[in-house]
């Protein structure tokens, strides 16, 4: 088939002579066996997916899963490697985003990709400014704009700069730019992460009105509660595979979630054996109504010196928010955290390090390792700021902790001056280990500690935390990867939609029971 | 209406207005020479070349930019004016065309470099700066008197104000470059594309503004406007010195921000830019009434309102959400 120039696709739809009408609960966007690789991963493995005009459609899977690929994979931002994209019944190839909105699939992201010095109304006229001889026509320009935003019941003053509103309002305008191109299929990619409650009902206000007007709205998010809100069908996808396409209605939570995790056999417990010492020690570190609006629910959490927490949950329930609010990386709203039954002051990384307290992020590329620095001097990064610049470690000592690390943990690299950039994810993770480790803090906090890590080296992190908790220090981890949890965990705090849900200890760690308290 | 106009985008300018109008006001009260128009008329005159300079730096720095360029192209396009009418028999008028026509093409390039080849402005136009220089010392080492009629003319042509003041032909090109830049910014597409450029590069593209000609074109304009100041700079002084405007670059960002325009780009007016160009002026003018206060102090207090006015824009651009470039 000849590539029908955009021109011409545009032609028609506008026409609708190109396109077939969709009826009501027809499909108006498939994909067939779509399938795409990328070098080393198979991202799509032979995907069928069917949109239906007038539904709104959730698309649901973990980290990996596949979701934001067949999302690019259909609006033309990758090329697909097999497998057919249908809109209205013909096989359509967008060589990029502008050429899929163009035949009316229309995307918003969670970022809104807006200008937002701009007025309301400019960023809605954009690349369709009425007027002549490159002149603005300025009053039709509201005029449009003020009709286009009317359709969605919004009324705002459309002359005012779009970033002096709230992001659910610029939310809607983005959604109002997108459907006023004719859209027939509306993606939207996690626009409710950073909205409030309110905010939320007014998006999905929208979304209800856009559904009962005939358009087909795929909906990407991580709150279960909101899927069962809003939602007619669901499909999960997991590591680039198909799972199924469900009724909303006929679909309970906890097979939900399991379809998502995927089901497998519970493995046999490697768990620590807590030594029986009778009366259990003291709370570490006890976290009390700590939150923050719009990143997380107030949550209560203690941990016990020689204790490993475990913090589970799906992807986007607010793992990473709750070890940064702890560790101060971002400021709680609310609650406080004690030391040994001491409140301190935690609202910054270098007051949580001066209290004692290790942060292990999750991206160590962006906030981890210094990728140009030698490995010695990432390892006594947090040292040194513990002691204050003004007090330089000496060269000698230097070498000695580093030397030290390097042999305890075993990292792989021929000497301490070598960039850490150059090692592999593993020994890089040691790394960041071995600097909180010298300085020897009483609390440490790992999010996802074995992430891009080998099988050799995530076995020998693992025994490193059990060592460590031995030696009486108390954990937080953090991670997506429940059998890792299970596996090292003596207590687990299960978070969901941004809120802790429930506290599971001793035998109750098991995988069945995090599945059984997320779905609950 | 009047709740939108103090809107997040038009605080800064109200801010330089109520700044100018308290100067001005300040200098009436203290001294009774500054009541009369010839201050008025002698205030446009002085700053008519950095006032249109100013105006096409104000472009620049709306679409996220900025031109170290424009001082070297006054002394530039003055030296080239008079050698092309001494040496060449050019007639000032043909001599200046030829001499916008060069600026807006150096200035396209200029553009052309930073956006094909994706670099910082500020060094490309850094190495505009010393090359323009270098070239009007190529073409002349001394300072050469322009002597043509037409430029006695140009000098003596006086529009009477109401009292002691009048209009030079330096004031009224200015006034008229104002005009222009206002309908370009505010009435055009290419306009609203520089906005849109400035106030968020990556969605500005990804919403169909055609980045890459926008930038080329904003390069070229400050090429123009810069071009056209040093013919009014030549004309007003009837005579060209390699030499000249020196750091008339950074007198024209100062005039850009103390004028409202978010060094960041994306907010900001043309008519901003000329009261922020004229409080410079009177402050120069003031402190020239006092007599007792070195020259130097205007630079003092130039320096102290670009304080001001960065932290004032900081605040304001907190205040918006969603922004994601730093200022």
């Amino acid at each position: 088939m000849a590539e029908p120039s955009p021109a011409a696709l545009q032609g028609g739809l506008l026409l609708s002579g190109g396109l077939r009408p969709v009826q009501p609960g027809g499909v108006v966007l498939a994909a067939r066996g779509v399938s795409k690789n990328f070098p080393a991963v198979r991202a799509l493995v032979a995907v069928d997916f069917e949109l239906k005009a007038g539904e709104i459609h959730a698309l649901l899977g973990e980290n990996g899963a596949g979701k934001s690929t067949l999302i690019k994979v259909m609006t033309g931002v990758y090329e697909r490697d097999g497998g057919d994209v249908v809109l209205a019944g013909r096989i359509i190839h967008p060589a990029h985003a502008g050429e899929a909105q163009a035949l009316g699939i229309s995307t918003v992201y969670q970022e809104v990709n807006l200008i937002p010095t701009l007025s309301v109304a400019e960023n809605l006229m954009l690349e369709r400014q009425p007027g002549r001889f490159g002149f603005v026509n300025w009053r039709r320009l509201r005029a449009d704009a003020r009709q286009m935003l009317a359709r969605m019941g919004l009324d705002i003053d459309v002359s005012r700069p779009l970033g002096g509103f709230s992001v659910a309002v610029q939310q809607l305008v983005a959604i109002a730019r997108a459907i006023a191109l004719n859209a027939r299929v509306l993606i939207l990619d996690e626009p409710t992460a950073s909205l409030d409650r309110e905010e939320i009902d007014l998006l999905f206000a929208v979304m209800r009105d856009l559904r009962a007007a005939g358009l087909g709205i795929i909906f990407v998010t991580h709150f279960l509660d909101q899927v069962y809100e809003i939602t007619d069908r669901i499909t999960v996808l997991r590591n680039g595979q198909l799972i199924g396409t469900y009724e909303t209605a006929e679909l309970s939570q906890i097979d939900l979630v399991h379809h998502m995790l995927g089901r497998q056999l519970e493995s046999a417990s490697h768990r620590r054996k807590r030594p029986a010492t009778g009366a259990p020690a003291a709370d570490l570190v006890s976290v009390r109504g700590l939150g923050r609006r719009r990143l997380m629910e107030p949550l209560d959490l203690e941990v016990r010196a020689g204790e490993l927490v475990g913090l589970a949950g799906l992807l986007g329930s607010g793992r990473t928010e709750t070890a940064k609010l702890i560790f101060g990386a971002e400021n709680a709203d609310c609650g406080e955290v004690r030391v040994a039954g001491a409140a301190v002051d935690t609202s910054s990384p270098r007051r949580a390090i001066r209290a004692g307290f290790g942060f292990c992020p999750e991206d160590r590329k962006v906030e981890g390792i210094v990728p140009e620095l030698s490995v010695r001097e990432n390892i006594i990064l947090a040292l040194q700021a513990r002691q204050g610049w003004h007090r330089p470690i000496p060269r000698a000592e230097q070498q000695r902790l580093a030397d030290q690390m390097i042999e305890a943990l075993g990292i792989a690299t021929p000497d301490s001056e070598k960039p850490v950039g150059q090692l592999s994810g593993g020994n890089q993770q040691k790394c960041i280990l071995a600097r909180w480790l010298v300085s020897s803090p009483r609390f440490l906090i790992l999010d996802e500690p074995t992430r891009g890590i080998d099988v050799g080296g995530h076995a020998d992190i693992i025994t490193l935390l059990r060592q460590l908790c031995d030696e009486g220090m108390g954990l937080l981890v953090a991670s997506s990867e429940l059998e890792e949890i299970v596996a090292v965990a003596d207590r687990v705090a299960v978070l969901r939609d941004r809120r802790k849900v429930a506290e599971l200890s001793g035998e109750a760690v098991t995988r069945a029971g995090i599945i059984e308290a997320i779905a609950q | 209406m009047f709740k939108s106009f103090f809107s997040e985008r038009t605080l800064p300018l109200a801010a330089t207005i109520l700044v100018c109008l308290a100067l001005y006001g300040w200098g009436m009260i203290q001294y009774r020479g500054f009541r009369d128009t010839l201050v008025l008329g002698n205030l446009l005159t002085d700053n008519a070349f950095l006032i249109i300079t100013a105006i096409g730096m104000t472009f620049v720095i709306l679409a996220g930019g900025i031109d170290l360029s424009v001082g070297s192209m006054i002394a530039f396009v003055g030296v080239l004016i008079a050698v092309l009418t001494r040496d060449f028999g050019f007639h000032p008028l043909a001599a200046a065309f030829v001499a916008l026509v060069i600026g807006s093409l150096l200035g396209g390039a200029m553009g052309w470099l930073i956006q094909a080849f994706d670099i910082q402005p500020f060094i490309i136009t850094l190495a505009g700066m010393f090359f323009l220089r270098g070239m009007a010392f190529l073409i002349n080492l001394d300072s050469v008197p322009i002597s043509h009629p037409f430029v006695d003319a140009f000098a003596a042509f006086r529009i009477p104000l109401p009292g002691k003041g009048w209009l030079s032909a330096s004031a009224l090109v200015m006034l008229a470059a104002v005009a222009g830049g206002i309908v370009i910014a505010h009435f055009t597409r290419f306009g609203r594309n520089v906005y849109a450029v400035g106030g968020d590069r990556a969605s500005a593209a990804l919403m169909g503004v055609p980045v890459g000609r926008t930038t080329v074109r904003v390069y070229a304009l400050s090429g123009f406007f810069s071009a056209l100041g040093g013919v009014i700079y030549a004309f007003y002084t009837a005579s060209s010195y390699p030499l000249a405007a020196v750091g008339v670059e950074l007198d024209a960002i100062a005039a850009v921000v103390i004028g409202g325009t978010l060094l960041a780009g994306g907010i900001g007016f043309i008519a901003g830019t000329f009261i922020g160009g004229l409080i410079q002026g009177i402050i120069q003018t003031l402190i020239a009434f006092d007599g007792s206060l070195n020259s130097w102090w205007t630079k003092i207090v130039i320096g102290g309102l670009l304080f001001t006015f960065i932290v004032m824009q900081r605040l304001l651009t907190r205040s918006f959400v969603g922004l994601r470039k730093a200022a």
